[in-house]
């Protein structure tokens, strides 16, 4: 089971998820249409290239942004979390040893107590957001059961691990959950608004350009994101 | 498929349709018969199919429900903060129904999403400067309008706004022969007092061709003449079209894009037939946006750009205070605390902030920004055709509440607003709230404090 798991289903997991998201970025970029979005993709491209990188750099870092700083205790919580997502399981060093036996290369891995502290920042951080939609009303109405279920998605696979690594019993089992519940998040990405993983650099650079090229960005430096 | 005499799917194209729309008081029988009005659910899902692509429906899809776009908007801040009022809850529960219904909608939803649309925002595009994914709710408004506004529900005012500029190719009953007319009467009325001064009509080749809102020749002919006195202190050649002028887009709020098309290319018509170097547009926040900034698009225009270059009045003052063309005479200054309300058209959605800022460096020595300002500023309340539209009044009178807190908290007295929009908006906010404040176009400012050099001086 470890090894089906790990080995053909981790492919096909890894094959839906890399194709998946090329494909929501092919079919999106497809989709601008210079007259629809009035905005001129291709002429004047140098300060749509200028309006779509600063609108993508700015949102990337914690506090860059008014609203970023209108809202510290989000943006901890939010950076925390996607870094945790992002970090984690590329440098994991369980992770590392797998690709090597089983790719024949791995990547540098955190020492073991990062890991940890990212992993519990993870679950923290999405904990907190998951009770953030409930305590703020401005939050309440929009949230749908789908967002609980997306951010479980997300959070399922750092839950799973920790105790698949911690556990005194059945720890093989839990391994096994771990790794499922790590390709079905892989999987959801391109299919669920989890996509805007890749998504996210997509819409940032298009209201970048929108505003770099038509919306005053040909007369002044930039918008202050 | 049941239609409404005055409220059905047609365009109002005659002189005929649009005078039993405005004999209909407040538009009493039309929303009457908007409560009769058939959704036709084919063509709507036509129409979203054919123009709801990749970056709107992304937008809908990828929305994480965060909640950062509630503060942004003043109309949740102004509503005490009903959750009812967040930017991402508005347009999911309009736009993103429609999308994932597939145009599966009745009349009492189409009545929904108007009242959404029209009373519960202007457009401002605030909301995606404070999405961490750039989802801009201000736009998908727009697009929303111009679906809602393909069924025939609009707001009456808008329907006839419509009507006014596929007929006259004006937001009013303002005709050409009004228009110059007009012109030839503020030109001899102010030429007694400024020797000289012309108002000249399709003159062709001029370093500026300027363009203006119809309320000006209909309610405002002064400001007219008081663009005529500045670009005739400043020394320009310039003119005005005698079709062409117009610059403002009641259509562009509607969401009637065909009309907003007519429109805009009566003035690049001119620009054309006149070949001017440059084009002014007046004090009008949404003419400029319309006319220069979207317009060229809906006219299809490859570059982006109009066909010549065109100026928000406020850059043109700010070049002429640059290059000596108006100076300002320094004891004429505004000594007391002054404020400026930045338009969400020409500011956050156009990049005019620092010329604003220019103008205000020369002309006040007390100047206070609001908080927030330049392309964070919030909407003056009546802007998307907010101001125009009886049945949201009171919704608008609410939204106001924003703009009078921030206007209270510079402790300015004095409001320079070059927007009519947003001109309108304060002068109501004042009428509602009685702050007891002033405000004014810079215009009339101007006049008051430009120095005349000796060759045109008035004769004693």
């Amino acid at each position: 089971m470890y090894e089906f798991v790990t080995g053909p289903l981790a492919w096909l997991a890894f094959a839906v998820f890399f194709v998946g998201i090329i494909v929501r970025l092919v079919l999106y970029v497809r989709g601008l249409d210079w007259k629809l979005d009035r905005v001129t993709y291709s002429v004047n491209t140098a300060f749509g290239v200028r309006g779509a990188v600063r609108s993508i750099l700015f949102w990337l870092f914690p506090f860059g942004t008014q609203s970023y700083r209108n809202n510290p205790g989000f943006t901890l919580a939010l950076f925390a979390m996607h870094i945790g997502l992002i970090v984690t399981p590329i440098f994991l060093l369980g992770h590392n040893i797998l690709l090597q036996e089983r790719w024949g290369f791995s990547l540098w891995s955190l020492p073991g107590a990062v890991a940890d502290l990212l992993t519990i920042a993870v679950i923290v951080s999405a904990l907190l957001l998951a009770l953030r939609r409930i305590a703020l009303p401005e939050v309440r109405i929009i949230t749908t059961a789908y967002d609980y279920l997306l951010l479980a998605v997300a959070v399922a696979p750092f839950v799973t691990g920790w105790i698949a690594r911690y556990a005194y019993v059945h720890s093989q089992a839990w391994l096994i959950v771990h790794v499922l519940c790590g390709e079905l998040f892989l999987v959801a990405i391109p299919f669920t608004k989890l996509s805007h993983f890749v998504l996210f650099f997509a819409t940032r650079a298009q209201l970048g350009m929108d505003y770099g090229i038509k919306r005053g960005g040909m007369k002044v430096k930039g918008i202050s994101w | 498929m049941p239609e409404g005499v005055l409220c059905n799917k047609n365009k109002v194209s005659t002189l005929e349709q649009l005078q039993a729309l405005l004999a209909d008081k407040s538009g009493k029988q039309y929303y009457q018969e908007m409560n009769r009005l058939e959704v036709d659910t084919k063509a709507l899902w036509d129409l979203v199919q054919k123009t709801c692509k990749s970056r709107i429906r992304t937008w809908l899809e990828i929305c994480t429900h965060c909640g950062l776009c509630a503060e942004s908007c003043f109309y949740y801040l102004a509503n005490n903060r009903d959750p009812r009022q967040v930017p991402s809850y508005k347009i999911q529960s309009t736009l993103g129904q429609i999308v994932r219904r597939k145009g599966q909608v009745d009349n009492a939803f189409m009545q929904m999403a108007m009242d959404t649309a029209f009373s519960k925002c202007t457009c401002c595009t605030r909301c995606g400067i404070y999405c961490p994914l750039g989802i801009d709710m201000g736009v998908m408004f727009s697009y929303l309008r111009g679906l809602l506004f393909s069924q025939g529900f609009t707001p009456w005012e808008m329907k006839i706004g419509t009507g006014m500029h596929r007929v006259y190719r004006a937001q009013m009953d303002v005709t050409t022969e009004d228009w110059v007319e007009t012109c030839a009467w503020m030109a001899e009325e102010t030429a007694d007092e400024w020797p000289g001064l012309e108002i000249p009509v399709d003159k062709e080749g001029a370093d500026i061709l300027y363009t203006v809102n119809a309320r000006e020749p209909k309610h405002y002919p002064e400001d007219i003449a008081q663009a005529a006195i500045l670009f005739h202190l400043a020394g320009e050649n310039w003119t005005v079209p005698s079709e062409g002028w117009e610059e403002t887009s009641l259509a562009m709020f509607a969401g009637d894009w065909e009309a907003s098309k007519m429109q805009v290319e009566s003035v690049y018509g001119a620009m054309h037939k006149l070949r001017p170097k440059r084009m002014v547009v007046t004090e009008c926040g949404h003419a400029y946006r319309a006319t220069v900034i979207e317009g060229p698009y809906w006219a299809g225009l490859p570059s982006g750009k109009t066909p010549v270059e065109s100026l928000h009045y406020v850059e043109w003052v700010a070049e002429a205070l640059r290059t000596g063309k108006l100076k300002i005479d320094p004891a004429k200054r505004i000594k007391e605390p002054v404020t400026y309300q930045d338009s969400c058209n020409y500011i956050r959605n156009g990049g005019l902030w620092e010329a604003a800022r220019y103008i205000m460096s020369q002309i006040a020595e007390d100047f206070r920004e609001m908080t927030p300002s330049r392309e964070h500023n919030f909407c003056c309340g009546g802007g998307g055709g907010l101001n125009g539209i009886g049945r949201y009044r009171e919704q608008r009178n609410v939204g106001l509440r924003v703009k009078r807190d921030q206007i209270l908290a510079t402790g300015a007295k004095l409001v320079v607003a070059p927007c009519h929009n947003c001109w309108d908006a304060i002068r109501d906010l004042e009428e509602v709230y009685e702050i007891g404040i002033r405000w004014s176009f810079l215009k009339p400012l101007l006049i008051n404090m430009v120095e005349v050099p000796e060759h045109l001086k008035p004769e004693e």
